[in-house]
């Protein structure tokens, strides 16, 4: 079944087009991973996705129901969540309570809040840090902080845009396992990354985007045999 | 219904004429606001201060308010540096839990500069009495079968061309000079400037004199039409924005449309409704702006671009 | 509990104060740093948590006053009814302001609050039949004595410092300062950033109301220029909230008590006297630069910069 459907996406900016024409879907309960080129517009979609851009033309459908033109806050109500790729910390509330503010969407007493900042706090290893000023964190931290964030809204439908970018190889394994055990939790994942390591261990399926075009859509394995797409992408990733 | 026609143009053109001014003003707050991203809530006390320059220089030298606009102006330029050096500057570099702070900053500036005005000179009016005050030109002398009779007085136009001169230089000294580039540049993209090699810290501090400077040329414009009080400020202060929002934050071609509209309406609003009323038709037509046209003029005039 | 004890102790120690037979011009400077709490309180909630300045409190008090005052003058009614009037007019207010401008991002509420003041004030002085314009209210206190008046507004206050304490505590809390600290990352929390700047605001203009409709009981007499000023009211709560603690529970009364003392001294001082409103430009410029979030939100910083201060000499 399909979580999330995107219909004929299109999104220009003053004549120029950051996505065209594009189609996909998201099915219930897997990791789709979003790559392409910076520029491809990949944060694009995601900005369509979550309500901060209106799209031009076409629609996204959430479990069947058009969401695009509704407001961030309504998209993240229906259970769709976030995370930035230029990380968005309160930076001067503590990590716990960024958290917190973030668990009320569901739990308006302050109590059950509590109970489900306390898990995501465990489940994202950030526990011993609850107390910290969130900008004091390293930006390994802050990365997961985005995700603990993300998964307080208690979503069905998690949008990661670059989580593990700038990690070190110890962090990358640690957010690896974070996102594994979402999945396992039954939260369909949409993932944009440039680590080819990381998408092909933790993808089941990869939608390419290149110039705001969709240019390929498979398994990975597909992905990686595909002329275009290493042409495109990888070749120009594995050069650099 | 010629006399109603006479009325409803005498009210356009003196409202035009009021739009003149009223965008100098709002240009040089715009300016302000597009590169340093702050609005500067003094920017009315500015020009207050620039016409009692130009006030002490008529009553003690004799000095005609058009020929201070060789020496206001300057001397508010080199005062805007000041306050920008001294005070914006290191605002910027605190960390404060209020955003606007260097907002409040304005404000706080803008309360001492009008106190400071009421102790020295007291809060009473004051004009210039040029001689030429009330000397008018008609259009009955241009075209003697006129059906409708519009007065046009001298000091009211030459103020609004002075007006126009200076916007046309300003706008030639931002598109054809390099510190005028770089000014746009920095009001641009703060980063790309940087990395483009523009000292973005003097261009702020120039960007604040200029914007000082060209409220100041309002200043000693508006004199030889107006009266002076130190609270006078405030009052502009309050116009300044206005236009800025009608215009569209940042835009300069929008200040003058702004200025424009604000001094359109004002004008009618005077004739129309009351005198009184005009500060309350100024707020009408921002909250109108604010509901109906939140980017102002400008967002009509290019192509709407979607920026996050 | 322990929490609460600051405050209970604190409470104590002001109604035990009258009972010293404290002399009427001490009354007088406590009422009024009280009620500058109560307002600096209200400022706090929606400037300090969730980070939309307002220079246009002097509206909402002005709206309290002159609800007090109007409903004597028109309706003959004790100007103390102008508590309960004032509350759903000021939220009437408050709410129509907020569905305007903050949905907008960017200065435009800074602007707007700055405005709606002067418009009040303007308006005020124009409707010569209704408010009687620039020649002001009269109204006969209810006492002589400063002792009621006294506890009145210390009560107002509490109530003041549990409702801010209350939200501050509560989601509602939680959601001004996100709001305050990243709107992008708020939204896509889940959190209807319109809808809870509106809130604050709300809630801040109707404590603020409280406190004008006070100052007509305790005062006596209101003019537009005055209970709208921009300087001798907006600003003056501003400066309260930063001179004590931006974002800070007992950062208003510091700073109310600190201003209104200061504002006193400053005026009885000779020739500088007139100058006072100039004084508090001058000071509102220091601390912005020099004590950005307050005494009390500063503290930290405060008490490094002093003990290195006393280990270097």
């Amino acid at each position: 079944m399909s979580m999330l459907e995107i219909r004929k996406l299109s999104m220009f900016f003053g004549g120029l087009a950051a996505l065209h024409d594009v189609n996909f879907d998201v099915r219930q309960g897997e990791i789709l991973a979003l790559i392409g080129p910076n520029g491809a517009g990949k944060t694009t979609l995601f900005n369509c996705v979550n309500g901060f851009y209106n799209p031009s033309e076409g629609q996204v459908l959430f479990k069947g129901q058009p969401i695009s033109g509704l407001k961030p806050h309504k998209v993240c109500q229906m259970g769709i969540a976030r995370t930035f790729q230029v990380v968005k910390p309160l930076s001067r509330m503590s990590v716990f309570d960024n958290v917190l503010a973030s668990a009320f969407l569901r739990n308006p007493t302050r109590k059950g809040a509590q109970d489900v900042a306390d898990e995501v706090l465990h489940f994202t290893g950030l526990w011993d840090d609850r107390d910290q000023l969130s900008k004091g964190l390293p930006l390994g931290k802050r990365k997961r902080l985005e995700i603990a964030r993300a998964l307080a809204t208690q979503p069905e439908f998690l949008l990661l845009d670059e989580s593990f970018a700038g990690l070190n190889p110890a962090e990358l394994d640690v957010s690896i396992d974070i996102i594994r055990g979402i999945k396992q939790q039954g939260i369909t994942v949409m993932i944009i990354e440039h680590h080819m390591k990381v998408i092909m261990a933790i993808s089941d399926r990869i939608v390419v985007l290149n110039f705001g075009q969709k240019i390929a859509e498979g398994s990975p394995a597909e992905i990686s045999a595909d002329r275009q797409v290493v042409e495109a992408y990888l070749g120009e990733e594995h050069g650099a | 219904m010629w006399v109603q026609a006479e009325v409803f143009l005498q009210t356009l053109v003196a409202g035009i004429l009021l739009g003149g001014l009223y965008a100098l003003i709002g240009i040089g707050m715009t300016l302000i606001l597009g590169v340093m991203k702050i609005i500067n809530l003094t920017h009315g006390q500015l020009m207050m201060v620039a016409m009692y320059i130009a006030f002490w220089l008529f009553t003690l030298f004799g000095i005609d308010p058009y020929v201070s606009l060789l020496i206001a102006p300057p001397l508010m330029f080199a005062f805007g540096m000041l306050i920008q050096k001294a005070l914006v500057n290191p605002v910027l570099r605190v960390e404060s839990i209020l955003p606007h702070n260097q907002v409040i900053l304005t404000v706080g500036i803008g309360l001492v500069l009008q106190n400071v005005a009421t102790i020295l000179f007291t809060s009473d009016y004051r004009s210039t009495p040029v001689d030429y005050a009330s000397t008018a030109f008609y259009l009955s002398d241009l075209w003697a079968g006129t059906p409708v009779e519009i007065s046009l007085s001298l000091p009211w136009a030459v103020s609004f061309l002075l007006s126009v001169v200076i916007t046309v230089l300003l706008w030639f000294f931002l598109a054809h000079t390099d510190t005028g580039k770089s000014i746009r540049a920095t009001a641009q993209d703060k980063d790309a400037a940087l990395i483009m090699g523009v000292n973005v810290g003097l261009m702020r501090v120039i960007t604040f004199g200029l914007g000082s400077a060209l409220v100041a040329c309002a200043g000693c414009l508006f004199i030889p039409i107006y009266y002076l009080f130190p609270a006078l400020g405030s009052q502009f202060t309050l116009i300044a924005f206005v236009i800025t929002i009608l215009g569209g934050l940042g835009s300069t071609l929008g200040a003058i449309l702004g200025g424009l509209i604000l001094g359109v309406f004002e004008s009618m609003t005077a004739t129309y409704v009351g005198m009184g009323w005009a500060p309350v038709g100024r707020f009408v037509i921002f909250v109108a702006a604010l509901v109906f046209l939140p980017g102002g003029v400008a967002s009509l005039l290019k192509t709407r671009k979607l920026s996050k | 509990m322990k929490n609460n004890l600051v405050p209970l102790v604190v409470l104590a120690v002001l109604a035990g104060l009258p009972l010293l037979g404290l002399n009427s011009y001490v009354m007088h400077i406590l009422i009024l740093s009280i009620m500058w709490t109560l307002a600096g309180m209200a400022w706090n909630l929606l400037g300090g948590y969730c980070g939309q300045v307002s220079f246009g409190h002097a509206a909402f008090f002005g709206m309290g006053a002159y609800s007090a005052g109007l409903i004597h003058l028109h309706l003959g009614l004790s100007p103390w009814w102008g508590f309960l009037v004032s509350l759903p007019l000021v939220a009437l207010v408050a709410l129509a302001m907020g569905s305007v401008v903050l949905r907008l991002r960017g200065p435009y509420f800074v602007l707007a609050t700055l405005a709606i003041g002067e418009v009040l004030r303007i308006t005020c002085e124009n409707l010569t039949d209704f408010t009687k314009g620039t020649l002001g209210i009269m109204i006969t206190r209810t006492w002589v004595e400063k002792t009621q008046y006294y506890y009145i507004i210390l009560g107002l206050a509490l109530l003041g410092f549990m409702v801010c304490r209350a939200i501050v505590h509560s989601r509602w809390g939680y959601y001004f300062v996100a709001i305050r600290e990243d709107q992008d990352a708020a939204e896509s929390m889940g959190i209807d950033t319109t809808r809870y700047k509106t809130i604050a605001l709300t809630v801040s203009a109707m404590l603020t109301g409280l406190a004008g409709a006070f100052y007509t009981n305790y005062m006596g007499y209101i003019d537009p220029g005055v209970v709208f000023s921009l300087g001798e009211i907006s600003i003056l709560i501003i400066m309260v909230v930063m001179v004590g603690g931006v974002a800070t529970q007992w950062g208003p009364a510091l700073g109310a008590g600190i201003m209104v003392i200061l504002a006193e001294y400053i005026r009885s001082l000779p020739l500088i006297g007139v100058a006072y409103q100039t004084m508090f430009g001058v000071l509102l410029i220091v601390i912005i630069i020099y004590l950005p979030n307050g005494l009390v939100g500063d503290w930290p910083v405060l008490r490094r910069k002093l003990l290195r201060r006393g280990a270097t000499a």
